[in-house]
């Protein structure tokens, strides 16, 4: 649905005028289904930043439309980058993520599709999970004579739903960036005593709805349909005519 | 040469709350931003569309000023506008703020602009310091655009050099750079002062090219950041690091120099830290930047580590940790025996990069933000309490079939045994 969505914002003429950031700070957000398009400078960073939940499949697809050739003396290398909520560095699994352009191209399109969002990741992995992603759109290499020269960038994210019941686990926060300054601690506090663990009944040990739920509730009725074929099987034939 | 250096100082008025606020946090500073205009003597050069380019940058500032939004505050700085003479010592002093750092006052301000005339030096060092002194050290961010069209002629003081100390000196400064039809040497230079600073760097050879960009440039300062980094310096050792509490913090580090940072943790808390290390000057090619987290012993428990190569800003890295089933369990046991050893209550984070320059590794060093959360630590799923898939509908399906079938056997067993009773 999102992509569909998507798709039929693309063919309006022009993506809708956007804004981008200059840091992840600043960082501007965009939502699924709704290009932005914003005028830069060849030699900017600009950045971007969108919320996901588990089970999405983020696709970025950005077009760079480049200066005039003959104001650029050779090839620019242009990147698209993903970061999670903390900064790490996402792969990207499908779309050309750093294009070289040759002095003459007039436009260059960059593509990154992320992994599908996991619910729950160890500590310890790199897996995307729910939360805020950054973008980061910059180019690596040009000529230092091609710096600061116009350029127009338009951005498309589409966000669609993968498998849902493909994870197991959540998270208990999402990955977001922490919005407040910090503050140091004069004195540090001492760790409270490990709280009981609480009484009453829980349900935490139901899963949350998924695509799990669906096949587990099918296979108990088609197990039923199946039990009942069994048992007629087993019925005396009744005369037969 | 005409170098305008505008002062643009947007005071925004408390504008979006941040999305994560928390309840009694201090409402954020208002960011300010400065214009500072190069009006020297080589802005009388008609070569951008046929005009002067002081002509075509104050109807480009005209232009922006009638587009200011109201709450912003705008000052603007000139430099070379008044000491025509040949003295050096004099002309590389000559820098006035002709629009003082408040509300804007649209036909005061435009009336300032139109008195200007191409006149001196090009004392642009001076005027980057001026304008930082105008727009005081409050502020959740500070920004000065500068527009020249052409280099510093009253080196030294190198401006680059002036514009990374600037840089590391009170609350965050950025520094845009606009360059007029720039040459090769006015070129670096900007792109020197706005990479110091975090800025960024643009060239106009048209009077829509200036107008844009400048109206960007003027957009982007009036939009407040979150949130305004806590400064703190990083300790040499885990013993001595400062405590820090969730939130965002700057700091500077060095070429090669490990910073150490101390987070306390309850129990069941997960630690997440981010850094990033902004590339403020010219580096060798390859670079990166490691985060480590370590016990207060220095046992490692996990480390974020990128690199990269080529152009950028910054460099990131994250982790997340929290103590493991097997960790807790084992800090339990110790416990019961008595053993000295706790649960970790405490994580030291290092800092560390892997940079190589040729300019002198000198303080200060290079800009480094880091933010700390603290979350409930996510417990650690069981094994699937739910099916899926074809092959779990099939063997469901011959599960119920083989049920089906023995239960017919038995029923028919059953009603045998009963007739013949």
């Amino acid at each position: 649905m999102y992509a569909a969505l998507a798709a039929a914002l693309l063919l309006a003429p022009a993506g809708s005028a956007g804004s981008a950031g200059t840091s992840f700070l600043t960082a501007a957000p965009v939502t699924a289904g709704q290009p932005v398009q914003v005028a830069a400078v060849t030699g900017d960073y600009l950045y971007w930043s969108f919320a996901t939940i588990a089970g999405q499949q983020p696709d970025l697809t950005a077009k760079v439309t480049l200066p005039a050739a003959s104001d650029r003396h050779g090839p620019q290398a242009w990147t698209i980058e993903v970061f999670d909520g903390l900064r790490r560095r996402q792969p990207c699994v499908a779309g050309e993520q750093s294009p070289i352009v040759t002095a003459d191209t007039a436009e260059v399109t960059l593509g990154c599709r992320l992994r599908q969002v996991r619910s729950w990741a160890e500590p310890s992995d790199l897996d995307p999970l729910p939360g805020t992603y950054f973008v980061r759109l910059s180019s690596t290499e040009m000529p230092e004579r091609d710096l600061g020269l116009p350029v127009k960038v338009d951005l498309t994210l589409t966000a669609e739903m993968g498998d849902t019941g493909a994870d197991q686990g959540k998270l208990s926060a999402p990955l977001n960036p922490v919005n407040r300054p910090g503050a140091v601690l004069a004195d540090v506090p001492t760790p409270a005593a490990s709280e009981e663990p609480e009484s009453g009944a829980s349900w935490d040990f139901v899963p949350e709805f998924s695509s799990r739920w669906v096949w587990t509730a099918t296979g108990g009725i088609l197990a039923a349909v199946a039990g009942l074929v069994g048992f007629s099987f087993t019925r005396r034939r009744t005369r037969r005519a | 040469m005409l170098v305008l250096v505008g002062m643009i100082s947007a005071l925004w008025a408390i504008g979006d709350a941040p999305a994560y606020a928390d309840e009694g946090e201090p409402e954020a500073v208002p960011p300010s931003v400065e214009l500072v205009l190069d009006v020297s003597g080589s802005m009388r050069a008609k070569d951008i569309d046929g005009e002067t380019r002081i002509a075509v940058a104050k109807r480009a500032f005209g232009q922006v000023v009638d587009a200011l939004p109201e709450t912003t505050q705008l000052g603007i700085r000139v430099l070379g506008a008044t000491y025509p003479g040949d003295d050096k010592k004099k002309g590389c002093q000559d820098t006035q703020q002709i629009v003082p750092v408040g509300p804007v006052d649209r036909g005061q301000a435009k009336a300032a602009i139109a008195k200007l005339k191409p006149t001196g030096f090009t004392p642009i060092g001076l005027a980057l310091r001026r304008a930082a002194e105008d727009l005081g050290t409050a502020g959740s961010a500070r920004r000065i655009v500068l527009i020249t069209d052409g280099e510093d002629t009253c080196t030294p003081p190198d401006p680059c050099a002036v514009a990374r100390e600037l840089a590391a000196k009170g609350t965050k400064l950025v520094v845009d750079t606009l360059g007029l039809t720039p040459d090769q040497k006015t070129r670096k230079q900007l792109v020197c002062i706005s990479t110091a600073t975090g800025g960024t760097f643009a060239s106009a050879k048209s009077e829509q090219e200036l107008t844009d960009r400048v109206q960007q440039l003027v957009d982007r300062a009036a939009v407040p950041p979150p949130v305004t980094p806590a400064a703190v310096t990083g300790a040499k050792s885990c013993e001595q690091a400062p405590a820090l509490s969730p939130g965002v913090y700057s700091d500077r580090e060095r070429i090669g120099e490990h910073r150490y940072y101390r987070v306390p943790l309850q129990p069941g808390q997960e630690l997440r830290a981010s850094v990033s290390v902004a590339l403020d000057r010219p580096i060798n090619r390859d670079y990166g930047v490691l985060l480590k987290a370590v016990t207060a012993n220095g046992r490692e428990l996990v480390r974020g580590l990128d690199a990269a190569s080529g152009r950028a800003d910054v460099i990131s890295s994250g982790l997340r940790w929290s103590a493991g089933k097997a960790e807790e369990e084992k800090a339990g046991e110790e416990e019961k025996a008595g053993e000295a050893e706790q649960a970790i209550t405490e994580v030291c984070l290092i800092v560390s990069n892997s940079f190589a320059s040729s300019t002198p590794a000198a303080a200060p060093g290079m800009p480094l933000e880091l933010s700390i959360d603290t979350v409930a630590a996510s417990t650690a799923p069981d094994a699937p309490g739910l099916g899926r898939g074809w092959l779990f509908l099939l063997v469901l399906i011959v599960a119920g079939l083989i049920a089906g079938v023995l239960a017919g056997w038995l029923t028919r067993w059953w009603v045998a045994t009963w007739r013949e009773n």
